[in-house]
């Protein structure tokens, strides 16, 4: 008794003394929590895995840096490597075309709302839905653009089953919902561009491209930058319309790298999960670069600005 | 029939008469399957039903799980909360669970039941290291389904050989119809030509060394059963490898394609387009090398006691209960598949009677290439089978890629 008396006012006073720096910490710890044990320590737990010889059941066997030079002389990796880079570079489109639809869009006409959702109506339904749509836009014998392939060539075009093409078509389809992101991006940044700056350019005489380049364009950077990052990151993990639209195929040369983690480590001819967990190690070193350069440009930019 | 009635006389009896008390004492038996479909839901509702009453002291407990989920679901129950069965393949598809030691050695139940007789067409296939790791209880045969009306219009004949088969492809090829149609966006659909030809070709066993791994695939054999598959490969429906085997049957049904490799479950989809058995043809895969013995593909779908199970002993008794030759007749029409027990009977749809006789007088039968190959193996393969049929000219440069595959697959 007479110990909780003497103890709970140091207590107390340890408790009022620390609050204002303690609080901001146990307001985080959930979040922080719940990303140690799903992000952080799953990448250490995959670097580990990507050392072993493992089928998800039976012992773990060490190879030490052997997944990474079967990786490295396998064909099939830089099929995929390839493809990623062909994602990446088409996928970059999306950011110019949404912001020109965002800039048409950008006006006050009667029902533009209307138009807007219609615009964006792709980013909203699943990507599963628009793999659907797509692979029966050009699947053979019934899809739109067959017919419209075989109405001006005489022989119709089966863009999915042609290992040259079927990876730009599979971008295609996904370019459709990331223009509309983009498009929305900076559909909301140029609700910030200020009025009095395009009235004063315009007083200088500014118009078309150079008042969407000199005066428009760096209003809306921030959007900019969000929409290269997200569209980076999107092109990186490229995986469900490959999956749905093609499976890979075919014979692997629509594969990207994140599918071919998957392939291998959980699909149904995979189990190997050692050399899932090496593709997903050089998948994650990739995805790296822009990740730290968009929290790094964030950090600074809040810096700078409080 | 009269015992049935008779013994699901009793059990209801039992029940009723032992009521609150005895659902103390039945045991349970928990049964995964992935037998989601319809007609495989209700031949094990069937099964099971019948079971329950042959043995009223056990009450089953069946989780269905749904075909494509079950093939990960498996790894992880297994290992984590092991049922008393699970359905599962022959071949090498059991394979990677046998030697972890997941499932159960079953050989008491195969001699205890002389199942060692009755189910001897897919012993083989249910055996690794000398002992028996589950039990079959339906497969079905391959085969070429044919449209009749197609080979009217062009007016040729069921090809008594491989010869007579690739000459009628040019008076398909005449009367704008596709000889061969197939499928190959699920890559699958491929290996059941490569497998029939390679067996047509080179024989059984050569078959089976390569599915194995004992031989090269750079091997002048291999390369011969490629040289046979090359003849019809510009006969082959353009863009496959867009399409799924559900699409190629459309072809067959409107009469576009005239031959199709494929297994007895196509009947139905080939039915339901609109064809019948009037017009619906079934060959046997045509002889390509005079003098080989005939070897079919006959999958096998099989039942399994997970070695975590806790009641094995009505596990066993479950098994059995499904090698059973009345049992295997039952599952089997509902299935519209064969029974894999010699004493069943056969429905009498032409098909399936068909299929029975193909079967019953193979000299052996292949369990697919899938499931006779690893995984890494198979998947490598009907990719490169797919590659062939869309770029024969890169033959070479395939088979070097399947040879370095099989330096690291069987291990």
């Amino acid at each position: 008794m007479a110990l909780a008396n003497v103890g709970t006012p140091a207590r107390a006073g340890w408790w009022k003394k620390n609050q204002r720096k303690l609080a901001p910490w146990l307001f985080l710890a959930p979040g922080m929590l719940m990303f140690l044990v799903y992000v952080i320590i799953p990448i250490f737990q995959s670097l580990w895995l990507s050392f072993f010889d493992w089928d998800g059941l039976g012992a773990k066997t060490w190879l030490g840096l052997a997944n990474y030079t079967e990786l490295f002389a396998d064909e099939a990796f830089y099929t995929s490597l390839k493809n990623n880079v062909i994602w990446l570079v088409l996928y970059m489109l999306a950011v110019p075309a949404g912001l020109f639809i965002a800039i048409f869009l950008n006006q006050t006409v009667r029902g533009i709302r209307v138009y807007k959702s219609l615009f964006f109506f792709p980013f909203v339904i699943s990507s599963v839905v628009v793999g659907l749509m797509f692979s029966w836009f050009y699947a053979p014998g019934f899809g739109l653009f067959f017919k419209l392939t075989e109405w001006i060539n005489g022989t119709g075009y089966a863009i999915l089953a042609d290992d040259r093409y079927v990876t730009y078509g599979i971008v295609a389809a996904g370019l459709w919902p990331q223009i509309a992101y983009c498009m929305i991006l900076y559909l909301t940044g140029l609700n910030n561009v200020s009025p009095d700056q395009v009235e004063a350019a315009r007083l200088d005489g500014a118009k078309g491209w150079s008042m969407l380049w000199n005066i428009i364009l760096p209003q809306l950077r921030p959007a900019t930058f969000i929409a290269v990052v997200v569209t980076v990151i999107g092109a990186l993990r490229s995986f469900d319309l490959v999956s749905i639209m093609t499976d890979g195929g075919p014979y692997g040369s629509s594969r990207v790298l994140s599918f071919y983690m998957y392939e291998q480590a959980l699909s149904e001819y995979g189990y190997r999960m050692g050399y899932g967990a090496a593709i997903a190690v050089v998948l994650f070193a990739i995805m790296v670069v822009p990740i730290t350069g968009f929290i790094w440009k964030m950090v600074r930019d809040e810096r700078s600005g409080g | 029939m009269k015992t049935t009635l008779k013994t699901l006389l009793l059990g209801t009896a039992a029940a009723v008469a032992l009521a609150s008390s005895a659902f103390a004492e039945q045991r349970e038996l928990v049964i995964n399957t992935d037998t989601s479909d319809p007609a495989p839901k209700a031949a094990f509702e069937a099964l099971i039903k019948d079971f329950e009453a042959a043995n009223p002291d056990v009450k089953v407990k069946w989780n269905l799980f749904d075909h494509e989920g079950y093939k990960t679901a498996i790894r992880n129950f297994l290992t984590a909360d092991a049922p008393d069965l699970a359905n599962w393949y022959a071949g090498n598809r059991m394979a990677p669970f046998v030697k972890a030691g997941q499932f159960e050695d079953v050989t008491d139940v195969w001699t205890a039941n002389g199942l060692d007789d009755q189910l001897k067409s897919a012993a083989a296939s249910m055996t690794i290291d000398g002992k028996k790791w589950g039990v079959p209880y339906t497969y079905y045969q391959w085969g070429i389904y044919y449209n009749k009306d197609a080979y009217k219009k062009a007016g040729v004949t069921e090809p008594k050989n491989w010869a007579e088969f690739v000459a009628n492809c040019e008076k398909f090829k005449t009367a704008g119809i596709d000889c061969v149609t197939t499928g190959s966006k699920a890559l699958w659909p491929t290996a059941g030509i490569f497998d029939y030809i390679n067996m047509r070709t080179n024989g059984y066993e050569f078959h089976m060394d390569l599915t194995a791994g004992k031989v090269a695939w750079t091997d002048a054999k291999v390369r011969a059963a490629f040289a046979e598959w090359a003849k019809i490969v510009p006969y082959t429906s353009a863009n496959h490898a867009a399409i799924d085997w559900q699409d190629a049957a459309a072809n067959l049904v409107q009469g576009k394609a005239a031959n199709y490799v494929m297994g007895n479950f196509a009947v139905d989809t080939f039915k339901k387009g609109g064809m019948t058995n009037d017009n619906l043809g079934f060959l046997i895969f045509p002889e390509i090398t005079p003098g080989i013995p005939r070897a079919e593909e006959a999958p096998t779908d099989t039942m399994h006691i997970p070695s975590g199970a806790k009641n094995k002993d009505d596990a066993k008794k479950f098994l059995a209960f499904l090698a059973s030759a009345e049992q295997q007749t039952k599952i089997n029409a509902t299935l519209g598949q064969l029974p894999v027990n010699n004493k069943s009977t056969v429905s009498d749809d032409p098909f399936i009677k068909a299929g029975f006789e193909e079967l019953s007088s193979a000299y052996a039968l292949a369990q697919f290439f899938d499931r006779d190959a690893p995984a890494e193996m198979a998947k490598a393969g009907m990719e490169g089978f797919q590659e062939f049929m869309v770029k024969p000219e890169n033959l070479d440069k395939i088979l070097e890629r399947l040879e370095g595959v099989r330096a690291k697959a069987y291990k």
